[in-house]
């Protein structure tokens, strides 16, 4: 299978773009390939032939980076990929009884996806939201604060097609298509939805405002 | 008594913080831009900033080693890969502040003589992505960014490039070669990025923070700056808390503040329990106990206690908490994460992850401490990258500390604790 005509001519639009940004074409190859992901919901074989060959590289050279990051897919995830932290803060808290609970409960395990296609499942390390323990992800959004019943609720409102929002994200979920075609670099126009910050992200800025606390002032200090 | 000091943290309560209404007008990059490249380096020398990254090399002096006149493209990357375990500030700060990055980056660049930046940012956090183009992109709107920048003849490009999941990347080496669109795997320094970085030319790789700090140095002077902290670690930082605290959160202070005075601030360790053991940078910088409770946290007073300042990862732990389940789960971490290219690591963490495994699992015997102690010592110092080094730091700290607990899981033919007592509701 190859890209129809019209896809084609699409994702040579995006990438030539891309590639513009960058000083050396090559910069380009990380980019692209959540580029074809976004196409194809995972790291195809027509989407590694294709950054070859707007790259001018050979197809062995896009597999030897493709296979080393952990976000290409070699094979199809769900329409909502779910990751579940279980690094050691995250996993104390309650991640691994997540894990447990949440993986009994789709009949998935790591890097699996539901029968139906609209979730898989994935054992994440350290996402960076650690005051948020236990957290979760979906489609690289945040899901703070976590509870083995909240995950589970979440992951069947994924599979009826609830509309979800998450913690502090977008009002919409986007798929996990569309996630990777931010990852590309290319706008969907939903920066400006949700918090500015949220919960712990303020809690030493809440505790400072009602002590009066405050860096000194330029003229304290001259 | 050390009281917080919100400066890039300030404005987060503004829900239009992300915006340049939110922000401000850039007021730092335009006095930046009518200064001599020069005099800014200076500044920065003077202020004391010390890289938030992790590894506390002064940021002023890093930016010094560029050569000038060499007639070569000089780079800046703004290292935004935060992926350390605990570590959780800089992707707060680019989701509320990201303007004061793409600031920083405007004022670092000029005093670097760089005209094209680039943020390179994990690719696991996707808002925090679309936050950062759309700063830039603002910032672009309004002439901070492009040709002849406000007038002054300076041009500048940045351009936000999303990682793939990979920590290594975070290493500036390797984080580099992922830039330039290869597997993220450490370089042999020498020669060091200031003189070969990216595409072989003068780079400077600066963290987050760090670069954020900036625009208030070039606002305030160095002096306002180093008024902040202790003498040899001046300025503020964010301090990040997790886990067993009433109330984790992002704590902006000067550094030298206490984990006691944080924890007052923070409503202590929760209800009915204490402290056990605590990370003060991240799972790379050795655990910490109770007694550790008033060390200054700034890089010289934490280095004396044998640990690490790191990125003020302060990962809180109470007595219902396994260290040998932590110290597994951590090495189970690095093992994934090593990225093969050198033999101690890559062989390293996959053995200490067989043997902790059978430890946790009370299957081991006394024999085993021995053989984690020596594959960590076989890793520290004899791997290609700080990821290595970091991978035994909570093997050293935790049989340092707690050998006996080590020894209860064997003696009992199981794990001593009960997982769900840790969990959040579990206090319930």
């Amino acid at each position: 299978m190859t890209y129809s005509p019209e896809v084609r001519e699409r994702l040579e639009r995006d990438a030539k773009e891309i590639i513009g940004r960058y000083p050396k074409t090559r910069s380009a190859l990380l980019p692209l390939l959540h580029l074809v992901q976004s196409e194809d919901g995972y790291v195809t074989d027509d989407g590694q032939e294709f950054c070859a060959e707007m790259l001018g590289l050979t197809k062995a050279e896009v597999v030897g980076v493709s296979t080393f990051y952990t976000m290409y897919k070699r094979r199809p995830v769900g329409e909502y990929h779910v990751g579940v932290c279980i690094n050691t803060l995250c996993a104390v808290m309650g991640g691994d009884q997540i894990w447990e609970e949440l993986s009994e409960h789709l009949g998935v395990g790591n890097d699996e996806a539901t029968t139906d296609g609209r979730v898989s499942l994935e054992r994440l390390e350290c996402n960076a939201a650690c005051d948020f323990a236990p957290v979760m992800m979906v489609n690289w959004e945040f899901f703070d604060n976590q509870t083995p019943a909240s995950a589970k609720q979440l992951v069947d409102d994924l599979r009826d097609g609830k509309e979800i929002s998450p913690t502090r994200g977008p009002k919409k979920l986007c798929s996990f298509k569309e996630a990777s075609r931010v990852l590309a670099g290319l706008p969907d126009g939903l920066a400006g939805d949700g918090p500015s910050a949220a919960g712990p992200s303020l809690e030493g800025l809440k505790i400072a405002r009602a002590n009066g606390w405050k860096a000194p002032s330029k003229e304290e200090t001259e | 008594m050390t009281t917080l000091t919100p400066v890039l943290t300030e404005n987060w309560d503004r829900p239009d913080s992300f915006t340049l209404d939110g922000y401000g007008d850039y007021g730092a990059a335009r006095k930046a831009l009518r200064m001599d490249p020069d005099a800014i380096i200076q500044s920065v020398k003077d202020s004391g900033l010390r890289g938030r990254g992790g590894a506390g090399f002064p940021t002023g002096l890093k930016w010094g080693f560029i050569p000038q006149g060499d007639g070569k493209p000089h780079y800046l990357v703004v290292n935004a890969d935060e992926s350390e375990p605990g570590t959780c500030k800089d992707i707060p700060l680019m989701m509320a502040n990201p303007h004061s990055l793409v600031e920083g980056v405007i004022i670092t660049s000029y005093a670097i003589r760089a005209s094209h930046a680039f943020i390179y940012v994990r690719g696991e956090v996707l808002h925090v992505i679309r936050r950062l183009r759309a700063a830039v992109q603002e910032a672009y709107d309004r002439g901070f960014l492009g040709t002849d920048i406000l007038g002054s003849g300076y041009d500048l490009e940045l351009v936000v490039h999303s990682g793939a999941g990979a920590y290594i990347c975070g290493e500036e080496t390797a984080l580099l070669d992922s830039l330039e669109g290869y597997r993220g795997q450490p370089r042999l320094k020498p020669p060091f990025p200031a003189v070969a970085g990216l595409y072989a030319c003068p780079t400077v790789i600066n963290n987050v923070e760090s670069i954020a700090s900036v625009p208030s140095i070039v606002e305030n002077g160095a002096g306002w700056f180093a008024s902040m902290g202790t003498e040899k670690s001046k300025g503020f930082g964010i301090f990040s808390l997790s886990g067993h605290v009433t109330r984790p959160g992002q704590y902006e202070a000067p550094l030298g503040i206490t984990l006691r005075e944080l924890l007052d601030m923070a409503g202590g360790i929760r209800a009915g329990h204490e402290l056990k053991f605590w990370t003060p940078g991240g799972s790379s910088t050795p655990i910490f106990t109770a007694e550790h409770l008033d060390v200054p946290l700034d890089f010289e007073s934490v280095g004396a206690k044998g640990s690490m300042l790191g990125t003020r990862a302060l990962q809180i732990f109470d007595e219902t908490t396994c260290v040998v389940r932590s110290v597994l789960r951590w090495t189970e971490f690095y093992a994934h994460e090593s990225c093969g290219k050198c033999t101690p690591c890559r062989e390293g963490t996959y053995w200490l992850k067989q043997v902790l495994k059978r430890l946790e699992k009370g299957q081991g015997t006394e024999e085993d401490l021995g053989t984690i102690t020596d594959i960590a010592d076989n890793i520290l110092g004899r791997s290609f990258c700080a990821l290595g080094d970091g991978a035994t730091s909570p093997i050293h700290s935790s049989v340092k500390h707690f050998r006996d607990e080590y020894l209860k899981h064997f003696e009992i033919g199981g794990c001593p604790f009960d997982p769900a007592a840790s969990t959040v509701w579990g206090n319930a």
